[in-house]
């Protein structure tokens, strides 16, 4: 059962450009546990769609299966969404966008769901630069099976089972980084203030945009030999700056220092304000990204922020030069050739 | 040219098979042998069987000639011919006894491959060549060339007919046209003065073809597609289905582009896999536009998980499965009708899948653009069964047909202004009473019609709830559906014996052509079979009642297990021994003569184990 929450609200609650308040964002009450990093996640994004003023019913959310994929049902009530299969969302989300380019696609998935069953699908839809924001709820467990280790349990990580995980962890962001994603970013669900304006770049981003974040298990992952756990997180993130997004319709108003902060135009206009820590990481630059995460992965630290972005990105239509409006509405007029031209047809085949 | 059995006599009726090497360039060579009678008016049917390789390995092309307009296999090779020395000793024994063996005889024959019975007939194609051309790929192109026109002046063909169809095939490309025709003419011209022309078995000019067509049932597939308006093709490559997305990209860029601003009314995503394949076209169909996928065996067997979902969510999916030799990797480049089975009842759970059996070209044609009108009424998978025999061999057929006058029909969708005027929209709400409820797609209301789609349980409003009685419901639901489903398929296809009998015959796809000529055999000795052709599974009330009507029913098709049999006797209640087994599952199509046998060896009376209780027994099984 999914139940509904209540429909009274503060009359005052405030309102966005189109008149809507966070409760037109939200969804059905969460069966996840109490404390789920997912939760989290899920409040992060219902707060930047409606900070963006996007209309919910110009987005599709689709996911695939487990704990991170029933998650689409606590948000975006009034929007569609689908719950396909395990790994396979990136597949569904890719007809989908073929299908009609003028709707945002949102794409929530899992570590097991991603980076096991469906690390093919994810890295195709990276490699094709698929028109969508992808996000990972990363807890480096599976939560519906009991706690078993994913692929993104880093090795030597001990879950509630209590023995260490043997195996090397895969890195989200770096295997999309490898197969050509043009907005990498990584952050952890217990940092609303940093993952807020991730999700609002994000969504302005044409082209593949990946967010992978930390999201413990409370029930199987959050133990004190977990690198995946809150304190872990917490006391390992190191950040590669901070990112404030400015929609497209609002001014610049606050000025800052030139030489620490650089503000970039996303192809909608909006525009992200990003403030480096560290001199020496660009993150328009592909190989810096790489560089910074390989040192971070080495130092033992969990590297959040923007990684990487590709201002110029081309993405799936582009390449396929499909028609401005939305193949889903072409009718018989567009897509029919008619009888004449199958009688020329027949006359060549005789 | 002697033989010690008198020469077959033959005139606008026979089988001619090349025996060629793949990769060498023989296959335009031989289709330009079989445009051409077709041009003189005579029906044919080319087939190629050929090997999973790209150079190197034995590759028949087999030519049925039948002025009666027979278009199956017949079975047995009237004429061979040989330019392949691997293949030749066996090429020999296929040859039926008064038949022709024509070869290239520039090295001698071995002299124990003769046979008495039939004549040998030694063109030295290799010397020829060496002496004409001096560049080796010419020597290796033009020698099939160069035997097309020696076959010219011994089945006394019309050699303006290849003339001018060399010209049309070269059309942009005119400096070949010169030396192709003189090649023709080098091959006619050593027949003529070396061998008296023509043979006993030979070809005249008729008018029997009318307005048919010569095409493969791919290409009509991928055209139709288009007519019906399919905007996105998802696939991954696989033999025999391939040249299905090949058709559907090369007509799209010709007819669906727009020419002032370039952009594509169209998206052809080549997947990484059929997983995904699948996965786009449940995407694209949820999202409301008319999208396909097109695939084999081993790509049927990875999409049905999907096809599951797309059952259970009731999404519009259209499949094409050109199905070839299973299982597993199988023969990619052999024939069968092997995934019958493991389509109907595609995915886990209790599901049941729409499958359409087309038989010839046009009706690729019209189950390519028909199948989207299904899909989107019937909100569920639709699965066009075809093969390799139909998809990749030239198939004569009835020209292909578009009513301009056609409308799509995209099913029951609701828009805003029907969203604004209903109380509560209920995504698997059976409104209408025959079980197809109403959908709705993304964005189209700001606060009306969303739905979350699933795979798992939901209640009418695709609310999520685990309730058993819920689930119940809905799955009595999807069987009622079914029912309706079976007043929309293609409804089989009779042919009523000439005399009242109780002996019937059931056949599919391209099992068609040599039943239809195996019953004019059985009636010129007396048997007499009425005739049905199942063109779509659900099976409709009339396969039921025909079965009933009749004592004894023969099921002709391309497999080992009987599968379309093993269908019907799940889904009514016949037993075993009222439906016979006719199969042919060699990798080759089935020939007329093979089911002849196998239908008299199975008469009343004549008192023949059927082929899986004989093979059991063998085993040592229990009868």
């Amino acid at each position: 059962m999914s139940y509904q929450i209540p429909k009274f609200r503060h009359p005052e609650l405030p309102k966005n450009e189109l008149g809507y308040t966070k409760a037109d964002y939200e969804g059905a009450i969460s069966t996840l546990c109490a404390g789920c990093g997912h939760d989290s996640i899920s409040g992060a994004i219902i707060k930047a769609v409606h900070e963006l003023s996007i209309e919910p019913h110009k987005i599709a959310k689709l996911s695939g299966i487990g704990c991170s994929s029933k998650s689409p049902t606590y948000f975006l009530g009034k929007s569609h969404g689908f719950n396909s299969v395990h790994g396979r969302m990136p597949s569904v989300v890719t007809g989908a966008a073929m299908a009609n380019r003028d709707l945002l696609y949102l794409g929530v998935s899992g570590d097991g769901d991603t980076a096991s069953i469906g690390l093919g699908q994810y890295g195709h839809a990276a490699r094709r630069n698929l028109n969508m924001v992808y996000i990972v709820m990363n807890n480096g467990c599976y939560g519906l099976t009991k706690g078993q280790d994913s692929a993104t349990a880093d090795e030597g990580s001990i879950s509630k089972k209590g023995e260490p995980n043997p195996f090397g962890s895969i890195d989200l962001p770096a295997v999309a980084l490898q197969l050509g994603a043009t907005f990498v970013a990584r952050s952890f669900s217990g940092d609303k203030e940093q993952l807020v304006p991730l999700i609002k770049a994000a969504m302005s981003h044409r082209g593949f945009a990946l967010i992978d974040v930390v999201s413990p298990c409370v029930t199987f992952n959050n133990t004190a030999g977990s690198t995946k756990s809150y304190e872990y997180t917490r006391e390992h993130m190191e950040a590669t700056g901070t990112v404030d997004f400015v929609p497209m319709h609002e001014e610049i108003t606050t000025k800052y220092d030139p030489g620490k902060t650089r503000d970039v135009t996303m192809h909608d206009g909006s525009v992200v304000r990003l403030k480096k820590v560290d001199d020496s990481f660009d993150p328009f630059d592909r190989m810096s990204a790489m560089v910074a995460l390989e040192k971070s992965r080495q130092s033992g630290q969990i590297l959040t922020g923007l990684l990487y972005m590709d201002k110029h990105s081309r993405d799936l239509h582009e390449a396929l030069a499909t028609s401005k409006r939305p193949l889903n509405e072409l009718t018989e007029t567009e897509l029919c050739p008619g009888s004449k031209v199958l009688e020329q047809i027949n006359q060549s085949l005789r | 040219m002697n033989a010690s059995v008198a020469p077959i006599k033959a005139v606008n009726d026979f089988v001619i098979k090349f025996a060629n090497v793949n990769g060498t360039g023989s296959a335009s060579a031989n289709n330009l042998f079989a445009k051409a009678l077709f041009r003189m008016g005579l029906p044919v049917s080319p087939k190629n069987i050929f090997p999973s390789n790209i150079q190197g390995l034995p590759t028949w092309y087999e030519v049925r000639v039948s002025e009666k307009g027979y278009l199956g296999r017949r079975g047995g090779v009237d004429i061979m011919l040989s330019v392949n020395p691997q293949s030749m000793a066996s090429d020999i024994q296929e040859v039926e006894s008064g038949g022709y063996f024509i070869y290239d005889n520039t090295k001698a024959l071995d002299l124990r491959l003769h046979r008495a019975d039939i004549t040998f007939i030694g063109i030295p194609l290799t010397a020829i060549c060496n002496e004409q051309y001096k560049d080796p790929r010419q020597r290796q192109l033009f020698k099939n060339v160069i035997y097309v026109g020696a076959l010219a002046a011994l089945l006394d063909m019309d050699f303006k007919v290849l003339t001018a169809l060399v010209s049309d095939q070269f059309k942009g490309k005119e400096k070949l046209v010169l030396p192709n025709i003189a090649a023709l003419e080098l091959g006619h011209q050593y027949a003529r003065e070396h061998f008296s022309c023509p043979l006993s078995i030979r070809v005249e000019t008729r008018d029997v073809v009318g307005d048919n067509i010569l095409l493969d049932g791919n290409t009509a597939l991928g055209l139709g597609t288009v007519y019906g308006g399919a905007t996105v093709a998802a696939w991954y490559p696989i033999t025999p289905s391939t040249s299905v997305v090949d058709a559907f990209d090369k007509y799209a860029k010709r007819m669906r582009i727009n020419a002032g601003t370039g952009e594509h009314n169209y998206a052809i995503v080549q997947a990484e896999d059929e997983l995904a394949a699948i996965g786009m076209v449940i995407g694209a169909s949820w999202n409301g536009a008319r999208a396909f996928t097109a695939t084999s065996g081993p790509g049927l067997s990875l999409m049905s998980e999907f096809l599951g979902l797309a059952y259970f969510a009731e999404i519009p999916t259209v499949l094409i499965d050109v199905q070839r030799a299973g299982p597993s990797t199988g023969m990619p480049t052999r024939t069968q009708q092997s995934d019958v089975l493991s389509a109907a009842y595609a995915s886990h759970g209790d599901t049941k899948q729409v499958l359409l059996f087309p038989s010839s070209p046009a009706e690729c044609f019209e189950f390519g653009a028909s199948s989207f009108d299904l899909a989107e009424r019937l909100q569920t998978p639709i699965i066009v069964m075809t093969d390799l025999d139909l998809g990749m061999n030239d198939n004569m057929s009835p020209p292909l047909k578009w009513d301009d006058q056609r409308t799509y029909d995209r099913g029951k969708v609701l828009n805003a202004e029907q969203l604004d005027s209903m109380e509560r929209f209920g995504r698997y709400l059976d409104v209408d009473g025959d079980a197809i409820c109403y959908r709705t797609y993304p964005g189209t209301h700001p606060n009306k019609g969303t739905f979350f789609t699933r795979g798992t349980s939901r209640d009418e409003y695709a609310v999520y709830t685990e309730k058993g009685e819920e689930y119940e419901k809905n799955m009595l639901r999807l069987m009622r559906k079914w029912e309706t489903i079976k007043e929309y398929v293609p409804e089989p296809e009779f042919k009523v014996a000439s005399q009242k009998t109780n002996l019937g015959v059931i056949y599919y796809g391209t099992s068609e052509a040599s039943t239809l000529e195996a019953l004019d055999y059985l009636s010129d000795e007396g048997v007499y079979l009425d005739a049905m052709r199942v063109r779509s599974f659900p099976f409709n009330d009339d396969v039921e009642a025909f079965i009933a009507q009749h004592d004894r029913v023969f099921v002709v098709e391309q497999n080992r297990d009987a599968q379309l049999r093993t269908l019907l006797m799940a889904e009514f209640e016949f037993g075993p021994d009222k439906l016979k087994s006719v199969l042919c599952f060699d990798g080759t199509p089935i020939s007329a003569r093979n089911i002849k046998k196998q239908i008299k060896q199975q008469l009343p009376g004549s008192n023949v184990t059927p082929f899986q209780r004989r093979f059991r027994r063998a085993q040592g099984g229990a009868a």
